[in-house]
């Protein structure tokens, strides 16, 4: 291959590496720690709080923003939007990078990880929405590593297998948007079980449906914050123009504007279905009405307005606050809005471990990103491939 | 909170009763109302002393270490305290009404539901309810995910975070093995005022209505367990409004097991599967045609504007070779006409010579 000269970023002795480095060995070092002294010693976590960070954050937020690849890849493959092909490969990559760091946070979480294979090998526990995301998930990852595999072939120039893999590019793709409709929509199904514990302004029977919609919009926000991260810092790798590539962010930024409406309209219906009206005028209304006005109506508002005066940095800010925006839905739902009868000194909040555990995963994914993108092709195609994918 | 109005497409939910009982037989249109002659415990609140005998006698059957403050002693009422992995069972004080007494004392420990949710939400089958009633958690499967503690409406169910390796998910066990062999609860043995009795739940319910008829001015005129989330082994009893015992998430919980809630989205999951393949497989052919069709309009337009475009070349030529026939014609006939002039003209000339 063509492995243009190392880029100024990929330099080793570098701020970026000096700061990715101390994060990992901190975040390592914790890993270690959680099975020499276990949960108590490195968590927050309680009886009463048994989830906490590990999952609102890793578990909840990670999947939901690994969402990208299905999103792009169903457009392009399935509804032949194929201008979005130049975002296809990354988002797909930012899909597998992502769900592999879910499992391995989840590693930490659990109390006994090296049991993983249990629920599909030795006492399946087929009525456990968790048995579904499980599932999905381990069938999610061996296809977005079956997706992301053309790329590493074209690199290693295995030119049959690159075939291969390329010949079920649709087969894969459908199986990438049935598995991720189902556990994208059951993680929020995982907390009808707590319809005491999860504030009513949460807990919905609506809960699947707003847990999947958000995580397309979310998606195709994360593809817009990553491309144009990206294309910053490997902008010499980029083969398309700068005008393509802001179509391409405009037209994102439209449909995830499109997403993010169809998103409120859902969570209007679940107060209303209910009628629940009347906690918004509580507390937790007040924290409520801020997730939906600044991180809902206010990001479908500035999309809409970016695309409409085709403002491309309006549009990635916009990306930003929905990516924010979710991440902090799945932490309401996993933690704030979580036992919220409970009186103020039992609930739960972050352990510093904890975040940075959390911090030093999303660090990992940055790191391996990089790695990959600045060898593979990635963001540009490779010359004996061309136009194939 | 409402849950009543909750429900996927309705048709569908009664199939999720499939899925919401792992212990019932039979399809969602028909309910199982569990095992017959099932054992329970009935904690009459009324009668609790608040000594704390059940919380010692349970340590001592269970293995666990002795609760540090002694039988009698009420300084640990000071707050109120929930089940451990150390502690299964814990007594927990209430302000009494106007005084009549130091307080009102409730047992709390795992209730062993009629159809419990901690069973229905384990990805590995580590919970077993059994026909006699208590519900059991097996070890030796348990992953550790810890969505049981979550699940649980009780707050019962607690983990052993400090074990690194080997936690245990930890609770009450109803004392089963000492029920098999005939015997109460260590609770139950240890209560020197009778507030818990063991027995058949059916017949503890008798017993309870039986008090409340007897003494309805003592009693609210409900038993909690009785149906709340679909019931549960352990039933109580209070003088006072439970929402006071610090019960409130149940005083107005619905009489759906839990089960049927927490699983009711799975019964679209595999509509999921079923209809996605040909509906994205359609979608994909859909718009796989509209670029044939628009290849094909794109290749028709492009034949036809050239075979119109060689008619008008055609049609022009045609007309220009016309032009320049007449044009040739023309100049013949005016050569022609000129040399005939011109004849006439020499032969006029020649005459007049």
């Amino acid at each position: 291959m063509t492995a243009p000269a190392q880029t100024k970023s990929a330099r080793l002795l570098s701020p970026f590496n000096a700061i990715a480095t101390l994060v990992l060995v901190i975040g390592g070092i914790i890993f270690a720690v959680r099975f020499v002294k276990g949960l108590a010693a490195t968590t927050n976590l309680d009886n009463n709080n048994p989830w906490g960070l590990w999952i609102g954050f890793d578990v909840m937020a990670g999947v939901a923003l690994a969402a990208g690849g299905f999103v792009t890849s169903s457009g392009v493959y399935l509804f032949g939007m194929k201008e979005y092909r130049p975002v296809v490969r990354p988002a797909i990559l930012t899909g597998f990078l992502g769900y592999f760091l879910v499992v391995v946070g989840l590693l930490a979480d659990l109390g006994r990880p090296w049991r993983l294979p249990y629920p599909f090998l030795i006492s399946p526990g087929w009525t456990s929405p968790l048995f579904e995301v499980a599932l999905c998930v381990a069938l999610y990852l061996t296809t977005l590593l079956l997706e992301s595999a053309p790329a590493a072939f074209e690199w290693l120039g295995w030119k049959k297998l690159r075939t291969v893999v390329g010949s079920m590019t649709i087969a894969l793709t459908i199986l990438g948007l049935i598995l991720s409709t189902m556990h994208q929509s059951t993680l929020g199904a995982m907390f009808m079980a707590t319809p005491t514990k999860l504030h009513p302004l949460w807990y919905s029977p609506y809960l699947p449906v707003h847990f999947f919609i958000s995580a397309v919009a979310v998606g195709l926000s994360m593809v817009i914050v990553e491309g144009a991260i990206s294309h910053r810092v490997f902008h010499e790798r980029v083969e398309i123009t700068r005008t393509q590539f802001d179509a391409i962010t405009l037209g994102l930024g439209k449909a995830a504007a499109v997403a993010l409406a169809v998103y409120f309209s859902t969570k209007v219906l679940a107060i209303a279905l209910e009628d629940k009206w009347h906690y918004l005028g509580t507390r937790y209304g007040l924290w409520y009405l801020f997730e939906i006005a600044g991180f809902v109506v206010l990001p479908c508002f500035l999309l809409l307005v970016g695309y409409r005066e085709r403002r491309v940095t309006l549009v990635r800010i916009a990306a930003g606050i929905t990516v924010a925006g979710v991440v902090l839905n799945r932490l309401n739902v996993a933690m704030f809005a979580f036992n919220w009868r409970l009186p103020w000194e039992a609930r739960y909040w972050p352990h510093p471990m904890e975040i940075a555990v959390s911090l030093s995963l999303v660090m990992a994914g940055v790191v391996m990103f990089r790695w990959i993108a600045s060898r593979m092709p990635i963001l540009h195609e490779h010359p004996d491939w061309k136009g194939t994918h | 909170m409402s849950v009543s109005r909750r429900g996927w497409l309705t048709g569908l939910v009664a199939g999720a009763g499939v899925l919401a009982a792992p212990t019932a037989q039979g399809s969602g249109t028909t309910r199982f109302s569990g095992h017959p002659g099932r054992f329970g415990l009935l904690h009459d609140t009324t009668l609790c002393a608040g000594c704390r005998a059940c919380e010692h006698a349970c340590a001592q059957v269970n293995g666990l270490p002795k609760p540090t403050a002694a039988v009698g002693d009420a300084s640990v009422f000071a707050h109120e305290r929930r089940t451990t992995d150390k502690a299964l069972t814990v007594v927990n004080r209430y302000v009494a009404p106007e005084g009549a007494r130091p307080g009102v004392y409730r047992k709390q420990q795992c209730m062993h539901c009629n159809e419990p949710c901690c069973a229905t939400v384990c990805l590995v089958k580590a919970f077993t309810k059994t026909p006699e009633g208590p519900v059991l958690y097996n070890p030796d499967v348990c992953m550790g995910c810890r969505y049981c503690v979550t699940a649980c409406p009780y707050y019962a169910l607690a983990y052993e975070y400090d074990d690194p390796l080997k936690p245990r998910v930890m609770r009450c066990t109803m004392c089963y093995a000492r029920i098999k062999e005939g015997k109460n609860p260590g609770c139950a043995d240890a209560c020197p005022t009778g507030a818990i009795l063991f027995g058949k739940r059916s017949e503890l319910l008798e017993v309870a209505r039986d008090r409340i008829r007897k003494d309805p001015g003592r009693y609210v005129h409900r038993i909690l367990g009785e149906d709340e989330f679909g019931g549960s082994s352990w039933l109580v009893l209070a003088g006072m409004d439970f929402a006071r015992l610090g019960l409130g998430d149940l005083v107005d919980a619905t009489t759906t097991p839990l089960p049927e809630i927490a699983t009711s989205y799975l019964s679209v999951v595999p509509l999921v599967i079923t209809i996605y393949p040909g509906l994205l497989m359609g979608m994909h052919a859909f718009s796989k045609r509209k670029e044939e069709v628009a290849h094909q309009e794109r290749v028709a337009a492009v034949s036809e504007a050239l075979a119109k475009a060689n008619e008008e070349t055609r049609t022009k030529l045609a007309e220009a070779a016309q032009k320049a026939e007449k044009q040739k014609d023309a100049a013949v006939a005016q050569a022609v006409k000129k040399a005939l002039a011109e004849a006439e003209a020499a032969a006029q000339k020649e005459g007049a010579k």
